[in-house]
């Protein structure tokens, strides 16, 4: 290094360092110590933590709970991000549009966004509640049976889903929609004047010219298909028999009600696994598609 | 690891040093107190802690609201991990097995010397001893004690033309009044259901109320083994799983706790089994007249107990000991447990307790509030074993797979009882 | 244009104009739902009669059950803390990212994105050990601590940084000027939308965030309002939504109120920001 080169260095590094030494100190080192701890048994008053080699993992896979809990975020993550992403898209164009009460609408479809979900969820609670709840309320009207929404393994998950959609969309609406405002008007002129319809459009036009906003918001939704579980503490403490338990959630439990870190860690390197993964993917897709360098 | 080890070595002995310094001459505690919701309960030990402290000008007690049972003992074992740990603290009774693990706690029989205390831990109520020793040893003392009970809508009895006065004392009339509470609008949809057991979160609790009728212990009390594949439990989970299966008197699925007194304002169930820390909330809201009876009977009565006890943590010096034990002694005495029974629900762990002027004038004006203290007779431990978090997790599995019908009453037990093993296989 | 294409044409927009409002109202649904049971007494909690009186009971009964004025403290000082630790922290390393040549940038760039996937949420397990280990357990600054140096908001300002000319700060530079007079004087009111925007993020984030502190906090002097919510809705009495609603109004309401005035300039922030 020359002494220019090492003066920027400097000048770089003490720039980087106290941002670095923090998430050093709670991201990167925790992801490693979190493998290193998995290779350990928990220790137990008087029981030291001894190296057990792979036996966690060896329990992880007899455990049938990790399986069920597992494909449960599977789900939730394959219904939510292309739900949650296709409704946000959907309501910017309505609130970009020229339609009737927009700022009331704008709003309502905001809220989501300030309300704390631990909060919210006792609401939707009550609005899933078998027999004089909102939901059933309104089917006994038409005459409907009434449905134990939360309290079946069949729509448990599903109900659980539809909270974090509610929760998330208004959100990624507000990036769609910043995103739809820099799209010239004058596209949309040409097209009128071609005779071209709003649906094609829409799929020739605007949605190419979202792609960017939609692989930033695509790794905002899938990380909160790992990390959004408020709700599950409230609604339904994942079950019926675990029927809507994620992964964090059976990791919260492991850890801080079970009090067995040893295999909480090895939960979490799956976790980790599973994101590294995503994270390579997107990094790839993301240095093809949007130009960030 | 050696790492970790390491420092937290070196902060136990950071605190130890500290500690030390701290206990010249007064004798300072530290008491850990839950209440999931402020108002009476946190008022009550508020008020009680500062009358001893008055009497007591020597011993300083510092109580700290610790939030639910779960942050209660999260933050005492924490505490205690780091060497800090409360001189006493009220926990529920089912943590003792994990207490005793971590070491966090001492036996009470270590600390008691005279006849007379001797006499005083011989007052309690049995059914609430039970999940407070282990081995020979006494290592909690029962407080915030509850016990579940059933409440019926006397007027949805009228209207289906049953005695207001008497609610099912069996199983069998459970069902048949259960049929006749059931109601159905012209197109076939239930308006008001016979019963109501909630599922949700922890449904070992009430279903532990039928397997204590239908005679079977779900664990030993040196809480290593479980008892779930028993055929008495399965055969109470049947019952469980029929009233809506086959009997339909009970709402299908897992139904939850939390909405579940509300449901019974509503009138959605005109019999519903919940805590007795329920009797304050039903009779301040509930629109109708209503009653308060034991669980119904199978083979035997029976319901399990709940709640927490009083734990002295090892980690303080015998000064503190001794002035922790003399407060547990003086507020589970009877004026002071008639006290806090009276304002919170819970029932008042002494029999002497119920001799009191106060109890007697609180029973005469709302005699429900007997219906628990009555039950104790028949009381037994609620479920707790070493681990107890996972395991009454695993037990909760399979009671909902069942419930849910995902698997047979059979299968779901036989699972349970096999993860059990494994986990507890340890501890023998 | 033919008179059916133009039909067609109202039709799409009527169609489209109910379904809007049919989501508006799904979405708006738990908030008219937490007004309604909040200001009527317990009874009409599940029951919607246009008679039912009005009443400012729950919201009584909701103060006097839990310590929310202390819980509203810690969140405001704990979402507080956290804006600036993490101004201060995303501005000096995106800086660095932004206007530095050096060796292993990339590298470590990486290193920050990565962070955008692997959140501190998900490792509470380590995580609490290190606040253990640090005697920080039970702390607000434990609460924010991991959040303090964002992934995200360090890949914001590098973006936004690095949309300013060079020219500007080479003719700082000239004038004598060092890096982070350069980076005050210049980046950072530049960089204005960007900052609101991220703030404004951050602060509803954090505001409602809950699993960590929940973990994290043992007392009600470091509680925030999320997990103060969560001990006071669960209890063995059952819910009872007239005052779990009011106590939800009375502590997500400033919140509320101040994002509803301020959704336009949200959106135009955002907008600017150039975050899309």
């Amino acid at each position: 290094m020359g002494p220019t080169a090492k003066r920027t260095w400097i000048h770089a590094w003490l720039f980087l360092s106290p941002a670095m030494i923090l998430l050093i100190a709670f991201t990167h080192y925790p992801a490693a110590v979190t493998l290193f701890h998995s290779f350990f048994s928990t220790p137990r008053g008087k029981r030291e933590a001894k190296f057990v080699g792979l036996e966690n993992y060896e329990t992880l896979i007899a455990d049938s709970t990790f399986w069920t809990v597992l494909v449960n975020n599977l789900w939730y993550a394959l219904a939510t991000i292309p739900l949650s992403i296709g409704i946000a898209i959907a309501m910017a164009l309505w609130v970009d549009s020229k339609l009737k009460g927009r700022s009331f609408v704008r709003m309502a479809y905001f809220t989501p966004t300030v309300l704390p979900l631990i909060a919210v969820a006792n609401i939707w609670m009550f609005f899933y509640t078998p027999g004089f709840g909102l939901i059933d309320q309104i089917r006994g009207a038409f005459g409907f049976a009434q449905q134990n929404w939360l309290g079946d393994p069949e729509s448990a998950l599903n109900a659980v889903i539809v909270v974090a959609i509610w929760k998330e969309a208004g959100f990624f609406m507000i990036f769609y929609l910043a995103a739809l405002q820099t799209i010239p008007t004058s596209l949309r002129e040409a097209a009128a004047i071609e005779g071209a319809g709003r649906w094609y459009f829409f799929r020739r036009v605007t949605f190419p010219l979202l792609m960017p906003t939609t692989l930033f918001v695509s790794v905002n939704a899938i990380i909160n298909s790992f990390r959004l579980v408020d709700h599950i503490f409230i609604m339904t403490e994942g079950g019926p028999d675990n029927a809507s338990s994620l992964l964090l959630f059976y990791i919260y439990e492991t850890a801080f009600r079970f009090w067995d870190t040893a295999y909480a860690s090895t939960l979490t390197v799956v976790l980790l696994l599973i994101l590294f993964t995503v994270a390579i993917g997107q990094f790839l897709l993301l240095d093809k598609r949007v130009h960030y360098r | 690891m050696h790492f970790t080890k390491k420092l937290g070595i070196g902060a136990v002995a950071a605190a130890m040093s500290l500690s030390l310094a701290g206990t010249a001459q007064a004798v300072d505690l530290q008491f850990f107190f839950p209440v999931a919701v402020g108002g009476k309960a946190a008022d009550t030990i508020e008020a009680l802690t500062s009358e001893y402290a008055a009497a007591n000008p020597d011993v300083k007690i510092d109580a700290v609201y610790a939030g639910s049972y779960q942050n209660t003992v999260t933050k005492a074992l924490t505490a205690a991990r780091g060497g800090q740990p409360p001189q006493l603290s009220v926990i529920l009774s089912v943590d003792m097995f994990t207490l005793i693990e971590e070491e966090a706690i001492v036996a009470f029989d270590d600390l008691i010397k005279t006849d007379e205390d001797k006499a005083w831990l011989k007052a309690f109520y049995p059914a609430f001893m039970e999940n407070s020793q282990t081995g020979g040893k006494t290592y909690g003392i029962p407080f915030q004690r509850s016990t579940p009970v059933m409440y019926w809508n006397k007027e949805a009895f009228k209207k289906a033309g049953l005695d207001p006065n008497t609610p099912p004392a069996t199983w069998k009339e459970l069902v048949e009044f259960g049929k006749k509470l059931t109601v159905k609008d012209a197109s076939g949809n239930v308006t008001q259901w016979g019963v109501r057991i909630p599922s949700s979160g922890f449904p070992y609790w009430l279903f532990q109320g039928l397997t204590t009728e239908n005679d079977v212990i779900l664990a030993n009390s040196d809480g290593n083994k479980t008892n779930f594949a028993d055929p008495k439990v399965i055969e109470a989970l049947q019952y469980l799983v029929d009233l809506s299966a086959k009997h339909k008197v009970m709402a299908p699925g897992i139904i939850e706790w939390g909405a579940t007194p509300k449901a019974f304002f509503e009138g959605e169930s005109a019999i519903m089994w919940t805590s007795t820390g329920n009797l304050t909330n039903v009779r301040d809201n509930a629109p109708f007249e209503f009653g308060v009876a034991m669980l119904p009977a199978n083979k035997r009565r029976g319901a399990p107990t709940g709640g927490g006890n009083f734990y002295i943590f090892k980690d303080s010096t015998d000064a503190q000991k001794a002035a922790s034990l003399d407060f547990i002694k003086w507020i589970t005495a009877p004026k002071q447990a008639a006290k806090w029974s009276i304002a919170t629900g819970y029932v008042a762990p002494r029999a002497d307790a119920w001799e009191t002027a106060e109890m007697k004038a609180y029973v005469a004006d709302f005699p429900p509030a007997l219906v628990a203290r009555n039950q104790l007779e028949y009381a037994v431990a609620e479920l707790s074993t070493y681990q107890n978090q996972r395991i009454t997790s695993i037990f909760n599995d399979g009671l909902e797979a069942a419930i849910t019908g995902k698997s047979s009453p059979e299968e779901a037990m036989n699972d349970a009882q096999q993860k059990a093993d494994k986990i507890l296989k340890d501890y023998r | 244009m033919s008179a059916a294409r133009a039909f067609r044409f109202d039709y799409d927009r009527a169609l489209s104009t109910t379904a809007a409002w049919a989501l508006a109202l799904v979405w708006f649904a738990p908030l008219i739902y937490a007004v309604w049971t909040a200001f009527h007494p317990t009874e009409f909690s599940t029951r919607f009669v246009l008679t039912a009186p009005l009443t400012l009971e729950n919201f009584a009964a909701a103060w006097n059950a839990a310590p929310f004025a202390r819980y509203f403290l810690n969140t405001v000082l704990l979402v507080t803390s956290i804006l600036i630790g993490q101004f201060v922290l995303c501005t000096l390393a995106a800086f660095a990212f932004a206007r530095f040549e050096f060796r292993g940038r990339d590298t470590v760039f990486v290193l920050v994105l990565l962070q955008l996937l692997v959140m501190p949420d998900i490792l509470i397990v380590e995580n609490y050990r290190t606040m253990r280990f640090l005697g920080l357990v039970d702390t607000i600054l434990a609460i924010g601590l991991p959040y303090m140096a964002s992934g995200f908001g360090i890949f914001l300002l590098r973006q936004t940084f690095k949309t300013i000319p060079k020219e500007l700060d080479d003719a700082a530079r000239v004038e004598g000027a060092g890096f982070f007079t350069i980076l005050m004087k210049v980046y950072v009111p530049l960089a204005k939308p960007t900052y609101l925007a991220y703030g404004l993020v951050s602060v509803s984030h954090h505001w409602n965030n809950f699993l960590w502190p929940l973990i994290i906090t043992n007392s009600v002097e470091t509680r925030p309002v999320t997990v103060g919510l969560s001990v006071f809705a669960s209890t063995d009495q059952g819910i009872d939504w007239a005052v779990i609603t009011a106590a939800t109004l009375m502590t997500s309401g400033p919140l509320l109120i101040a994002f509803l005035l301020f959704q336009r300039q949200f959106v135009q922030s955002f907008m600017r920001a150039g975050i899309k």
